[in-house]
């Protein structure tokens, strides 16, 4: 069992799994997000390589309207 | 020179652009009015908010992403809402690796959730950051000349001083200081904030401003899209007219605009 803080909300998985399978999971896949993990962005090239610890601070962002 | 021909292109970052006005995406009431209106005020240079992602939540969202594509826009993600250096540079890292390595950016670092005022100790500490990391930063500032002129010096590709507090529709509040950043600019000023009318716009341009940036003045219009348009054609106007260059003001003149010879009554006489 990990524990993951996103957006700090904390999710629990069974399993260790990387960023691709946590954005599968979170019904995110192939969206446009970026993610940052521990202060550090992960490359979108890099999710599917990029495990996630226990204990991991995870930022996913989108765009939205602004000015 | 005539003004549909695009000679006269807004330069940043050695991209020409042909519209001077730049406008944001928030506030609006749906993303087809989004997209109307930034259709209608011709913008190219759109700005976008990052923000969290609701996670589990409605799934198939429509994005502001497919109301206005990157492919035919040019997205400034921009980091309003940052209150510290650390979190406007972390949000224009997101930024740049959500648009594909997309560099231009708008820094804005506030100080005061009240006002909205900007904090320019903030702002500073970040633009050095973000020039350093090869960021384009167009900069939201205080109408101080002398920030401007060190933002210009960081590096920054355009400075973009308020006429007003954001949201306010206050207007060009202190022309003169904007006049002193233009006059000391070599990078493109634009009136960033305050603008509420068209009027405000034309105003900003006339004064020499390179371009405006607005949301709220056209977003909170009773009916946006016409806004929009009205904003396009005062940034058009604005602009030919500090092209143009304006007649002296006098307070009165002996010159009328039709010829003083030929009446059928003399001047000064009476029938």
């Amino acid at each position: 069992m990990i524990s993951i803080t996103i957006n700090d909300e904390q999710r629990r998985f069974e399993q260790p799994l990387n960023c691709s399978e946590l954005l599968s999971r979170l019904e995110l896949a192939g969206k446009r997000i970026a993610l940052e993990r521990n202060g550090e962005i992960v490359p979108r090239s890099r999710f599917p390589e990029q495990m996630l610890m226990d204990g991991d601070k995870l930022e996913i962002v989108v765009a939205v309207g602004g000015g | 020179m005539k003004p549909h021909e695009n000679l006269d292109p807004l330069v940043i970052a050695g991209k020409s652009y042909a519209s001077r006005l730049l406008v944001g995406t928030g506030k609006y009431k749906d993303f087809a009015e989004t997209r109307a209106a930034v259709e209608a005020s011709g913008a190219q240079i759109i700005t976008v908010a990052i923000r969290r992602t609701n996670i589990g939540q409605n799934p198939g969202e429509p994005s502001l992403l497919d109301a206005i594509p990157p492919s035919k826009y040019t997205l400034l993600p921009n980091t309003a809402g940052c209150y510290s250096a650390d979190d406007a540079v972390r949000t224009l890292r997101l930024a740049r690796e959500l648009l594909d390595g997309h560099d231009l950016v708008k820094l804005e670092v506030l100080g005061d959730p009240k006002t909205l005022f900007p904090n320019m100790v903030e702002t500073l500490s970040a633009a050095r950051t973000l020039v350093s990391e090869g960021f384009k930063v167009m900069v939201y500032t205080s109408d101080d000349p002398i920030i401007a002129r060190q933002l210009e010096d960081i590096g920054c590709v355009a400075v973009m001083p308020l006429a007003s507090l954001i949201g306010s529709g206050m207007g060009i509040l202190n022309p003169w200081n904007l006049q002193i950043i233009i006059e000391n600019a070599k990078v493109p000023v634009l009136v960033d904030a305050g603008v509420g009318t068209a009027s405000d716009a034309a105003i900003a341009m006339e004064l020499g401003c390179h371009g405006v940036l607005m949301n709220t003045a056209i977003a909170a219009a009773q009916n946006p899209v016409l806004m929009a348009s009205a904003m396009k054609k005062a940034v058009e106007a604005g602009r030919e007219a500090y092209l143009a260059g304006r007649m002296p003001k006098k307070p009165y003149s002996a010159a009328p605009s039709s010829p003083t010879a030929g009446l059928i009554t003399p001047a000064g006489k009476t029938t």
